[in-house]
């Protein structure tokens, strides 16, 4: 089980938390024209790096906000996390 | 039952840690015993002569004990009777107490007679690799046949039927510095990082700390071992930051510094407290782990090499030390190094003169020196050939080995009552190992030892291959110090004490006897998965390069003992036979747990009422009184019907939705998901979250709202409410209540920041009832009289702020039922107050309370989609919701619908279907085909997401979403279920049944 800094409450259990996803996605913006291959990759398309992956995680059990991680895939290192307006302080 | 001779095999000093003023007595294979208090099931046995207590896993055949702790692999027993009984429990492993129960497993009719035993006639046909290679064909003979034929014989306990009696616990706990094992260098480390001022958490499998201490002959300071150990342990129990723990077993390594560790509270009492559990698991969250589980003693492979009465001399020298009991009168040793004299030097301390077989050519360590002293002549370069001894070793084949040791050149038959073997030390490396260690090999030691740490962990001790007491202890020290450090600003160092043991000369690398001249005996190498030296050379014979691979085709290293004596031998002996040496052939994997941890620790208190939370609606005691059927919907525990008399289910639902058609019902509808929505930006925020237009939406008006997922897929619908300017009460689905928040939290702190919006959850703060059925408004006007309830006052999808007598209350005029309908909001703690008074103004106009039976009814008659229909597999268009999607603003999910695939001339959609027959139900996911007869696969049109009995036209009625289903109204076609051979000719009709046009809602 992973030991993960929530950037407002601090260190916490995994079991309090949701996994979110890649945490370099962003959404096209609304109204915006956008073509088939652009918008199936933002819907499905995820790169499956093996190492350093920035991440959203939320505290679901917690105080219910989103927040980046940045964690290593393969060890699960978790090298930093930030607030969603923050940038990683590594 | 008799009462046997007891206790004949002890020793003659009382040095160990059993209180003989306390006789225990004990039943094994229906026979009593006595033992003492601090035996172990073991102990006991063994001082009664017993050393048959099982037979094994594949060839029946007899066994004894091997060992006398975790590294165990043969003597599992059957504990206990009734709904306590265990299966496969390490006898090494059990306490003894009072009255104990236990009995052999894995044999039939008795241990000694066991008719599986022919297994080990016939075992030239149970080679390595058997089950893959002969019950492969015909495969339909597997599952009749086959399989519960080796199911039978292969099993070894037997597993209670009943629910576990006991209670089990978790707990978390926290600390700088976990301590795993209370040798040496375990104390060691525990006192230098206690006394450093870290919180630190000592661990000891064993009831005695204290490790080899306990075994060893050796000074420490001005101190024996023994007397030392239990010094540091009084002095830690002291320490108000020190958490010392016995019979704890620290079994699984998993991320950033999470360990498991089982904690056996009252198997050894004999009659515990009920506030006591039986066993604890605790999660240890360590800054750093000190991994100083020590080393396990290897067997020697040779002929016959598991007879019972054959076991590690480790085993043995703590048997007589600890356990003051003699695992033989007439014993042989065999080692391949020196500490198998420490034991040989105990046997003579109980006046028993043992033969010493040494595989070397010569020693000149301390221990031999010693006992060469005491007249005692060694025979080197000798091994054991070949035993005998049916239920019990009775006499060994010893042979003069040849200069290469590839052969033996003599032998001579010696009798015997116990051979204690010593093929020297593997260190016990499974946690570092489970961290992510990556192991090297130990030329000198002939093992791995832990080397790069992928985790905070480090081995110290006999675990990191330091054997001599005077590492151990300065690794100790050393490393508690440094890693408490990283705690503390104390910078308090603890002196290491001088310590002195025997010198030791290095061991031989020979852990394999040759075989016997013209005979081929089975050499064990892996006892609890019966792998013998002939398994090994047979998967390598056929191609099995991998040790992996080896290791799944022979079997060896596997299941609950994972290879904790038999690892290094197989690779050994691997190495041996391709020519590589051992780091080449590599290692296997070790996985948690460490040693077999009971279910009920893992479960712990998550049994029965405990295993979920329930949520109970504040109106919950009324339909207990007024007795309600439950159902769980999710975790709520909802309605489903109130039966009266005699009533069946159908009976009652049929009533109830009836009832509401005619007169009116009342629904608990309490367990709908409600979101706050506050901000200047909510009306901006729904209308990107809802597929319709939200920024017009009126005060004191609700709107119907369906939302979509980014692919289009249509996650929830509800109704939604503006309570002010910039307040909307927005409800879902009982069942994505949680998800809908999440979803929206999502948008609103990562998508779009900027939106100034706050979604809260009032899904507890609110109770509500629906009230639905023509004569609703007649009852809500009895109870309201001050309000204007009429079509004009409060019209479809509005709503009101009113009082029941002095509670706020909110009257929403929404219906799912299709009928004219309320739905009735007061703060929860009001919720049954407000039942009562519905019920009671009710009561004149025919009021009936519905469950979510009649629920579901009234809304798939009226074709309104619900959870079935929203299966995360349906767009707006498949559920006739295509009217409810702007064409004019963008909002999430949009883009996906015209996709080519979503906008296909014949994509699904939902109807009705009616059986032709106007009697057969159809069961829910039947499948929608043209033609019934039709040869498999036949091609299915679509499938059956809701059935009810229409108590409106009293015949079953069913939604379907199907291809192209627009145009197959009118068509006869099948509902087939071939699960359960049903095939039924239905009639595709519209999906709205029951007043197609909506009227009655805004009657
Ligand atoms: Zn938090």
């Amino acid at each position: 089980m992973l030991e993960i800094r929530c950037p407002y409450c601090g260190k916490r259990s995994q079991n309090e938390f949701s996994y979110g996803g890649d945490g370099n996605i962003k959404r096209p913006t609304l109204g915006e024209e956008i073509n088939t291959k652009d918008w199936d990759d933002f819907v499905y398309f995820r790169d499956n790096p093996r190492g350093k992956h920035t991440e959203l995680w939320h505290h679901t059990s917690g105080c219910r906000q989103w927040f980046k991680a940045s964690r290593d895939t393969a060890t699960h290192e978790i090298f930093a996390t930030c607030k969603m307006n923050e940038d990683f302080n590594e | 039952m008799r009462i046997s001779m007891s206790n004949q095999f002890r020793t003659t000093n009382s040095n160990g840690l059993i209180n003989k003023n306390k006789i225990l007595n004990f039943t094994f294979n229906g026979q009593t015993f006595q033992g003492y208090e601090g035996d172990t099931l073991a102990s006991a046995l063994i001082a009664n002569g017993v050393h048959l207590v099982g037979r094994s896993f594949k060839y029946h055949r007899p066994r004894g004990f091997l060992g006398v702790g975790v590294e165990e692999p043969n003597a599992m027993v059957q504990l206990h009777e009734g709904d306590r009984s265990e299966p496969n429990i390490m006898a090494t492993e059990v306490e003894l107490v009072e009255g104990l129960v236990a009995n052999s497993q894995n044999c039939w009719p008795s241990v000694k007679f066991d008719i599986g035993e022919i297994n080990n006639l016939l075992n030239r046909f149970f080679p390595a690799g058997f089950y893959y290679k002969t019950f492969m064909w015909p495969k339909s003979f597997w599952y009749k046949i086959y399989e519960p034929v080796i199911r039978k014989a292969a099993g070894m306990g037997i597993a209670p039927l009943n629910p576990d009696p006991d209670r089990y616990e978790h707990n978390y706990e926290h600390c700088d510095v976990l301590v795993v094992g209370s040798g040496p260098s375990g104390l060691a480390s525990a006192l230098a990082a206690a006394k450093n001022g870290a919180r630190v958490i000592l661990a000891e499998d064993k009831a005695h700390f204290g490790g080899s201490l306990l075994n060893d002959d050796v000074t420490i300071g001005n101190m024996s071992g023994r007397e030392w150990a239990s010094d540091v342990i009084s002095q830690l129990k002291n320490l108000p930051n020190v958490v010392v723990k016995n019979r704890s077993q620290v079994f699984g390594y998993y991320d950033h510094n999470m360990t498991v560790m089982f904690e056996r509270v009252s198997d050894h009492i004999e009659k515990p407290s009920q506030y006591t559990p039986r066993q604890r698991l605790h999660y240890i969250r360590a800054g750093e782990v000190i991994v100083s589980t020590g080393s396990i003693e290897r067997p020697i492979s040779f002929g016959n090499n598991d007879r019972p009465g054959i076991l590690l001399a480790s085993a043995a020298r703590e048997y007589m030390k600890v356990y003051e009991t003699l695992v033989g009168k007439k014993p042989i040793i065999f080692t391949n190094n020196d500490t198998a004299y420490s034991t040989a030097l105990e046997f003579l301390k109980n006046d028993i003169t043992p033969i010493i077989l040494d595989t070397r050519d010569n020693s000149d360590g301390e221990l031999v020196k010693e006992v060469q002293n005491q007249g005692i002549q060694i025979r080197f370069n000798s091994g054991i050939a070949n035993t005998k001894g049916h239920l019990k070793i009775k006499s060994a084949t010893i042979g003069k080995l040849d200069s290469d040791k590839e052969n033996f050149i003599s032998y001579e038959e010696v009798e015997c009552d116990c051979i204690c073997m010593s093929g020297g030390w593997t260190p016990t490396v499974h946690l570092s190992s489970q961290a992510g260690n990556k192991l090297k090999f130990k030329e000198e030691i002939d093992a791995y030892v832990p080397d790069q740490k992928r985790q905070k962990e480090t081995a110290v001790g006999a675990a990191n291959g330091s054997y001599t007491l005077d590492q151990s202890l300065a690794e100790g020290f050393q490393v508690g110090f440094e890693l408490s450090n990283k705690f503390t600003s104390n910078n308090s160092k603890t002196d290491t004490p001088m310590s002195k043991e025997p010198s030791q000369e290095s061991h031989e690398k020979l852990w394999c006897m040759p075989l016997p001249n013209g005979k081929k005996p089975k050499r064990f190498i892996d006892f609890q998965n019966d792998v013998a030296v002939s398994d090994v050379e047979l998967a390598l014979r056929e191609g099995f390069r991998s040790i992996e691979h080896v290791k799944r085709y022979t079997t060896l290293g596997m299941a609950g003992d994972q290879g904790k004596t038999s690892n290094l031998n197989g690779l050994q002996y691997v190495s041996k036979i391709e020519k590589k040496i051992v780091p080449e052939v590599g290692h296997t994997t070790f996985r948690p747990p460490y040693t077999p941890v009971t279910i009920g620790t893992i479960v712990g208190r998550e049994v029965g009422n405990h295993y979920l939370p329930t949520r109970k609606s504040p109106i919950h005691k009324w339909h207990e009184e007024n007795n309600a059927v439950f159902v769980a919907a999710g975790l709520w525990v909802r309605p489903r019907y109130y039966p009266r008399g005699n009533e069946t289910m159908n009976d009652a639902v049929n009533r109830e939705a009836a009832n509401v058609r005619k007169n009116v019902g009342i629904c608990d509808v309490t367990t709908l998901g409600k979101i706050d929505i506050k901000g200047p930006d909510a009306p901006e925020f729904l209308n990107r979250i809802y597929t319709n237009a939200w920024l017009k939406l009126p005060v004191g008006k609700a709107r119907y709202g369906v939302m979509l997922r980014e692919d289009g897929m249509v996650m929830d619908d509800g109704t939604t409410s503006r309570i002010s300017e910039n307040h909307f009460h927005m409800t879902t689905t009982t069942a994505q209540a949680a998800n809908v928040l999440s979803h929206l939290e999502y948008y609103l702190q990562v998508v779009w920041p900027e939106l100034d919006v706050n979604v809260l959850s009032t899904t507890e703060q609110f109770a509500g009832v629906a009230v639905a059925g023509p004569k609703s408004r007649e009852l809500l006007t009895k109870m309201f009289p001050s309000i204007d309830l009429s079509n004009e006052g409060l019209p479809f999808m509005g709503l009101i702020d009113t009082k029941l007598g002095d509670i706020p209350a909110r009257i929403y005029r929404i219906s799912f039922s299709g009928e004219l309908a309320y739905e009735v909001n007061v703060e929860s703690d009001y919720g049954l107050h407000l039942w009562k008074k519905i019920m009671e103004a009710g009561s004149d106009f025919g009021v009936q309370p519905y469950g979510t039976e009649a629920l579901s009814t009234l809304r798939i008659e009226m074709g309104h989609v619900a959870g079935p229909e929203l299966d995360g597999r349906t767009i707006p268009f498949d559920v006739g919701l295509n009217g409810m999607v702007s064409q004019k603003k963008d909002f999430i999910g949009k883009r996906s619908l015209s996709k080519e695939a979503f906008v296909a001339e014949d994509r699904q959609t939902i109807v009705g279907l009616v059986p032709v027959d106007k009697k057969s139900k159809i069961p829910e996911g039947s499948h929608i085909v043209e033609n019934d007869k039709a040869p498999t696969p036949n091609p299915k049109l679509g499938h059956v997401s809701s059935s009810c009995w229409s108590v409106e036209y009293n015949n079953p009625f069913s939604i379907a979403i199907m291809k192209d289903g627009k145009k197959q109204i009118g068509k006869t076609l099948f509902a087939v279920s071939p699960l359960k051979d049903i095939s039924i000719p239905v009639e595709v009709v519209s999906s709205h049944y029951v007043d197609p046009k909506g009227e009655r809602v805004r009657s």
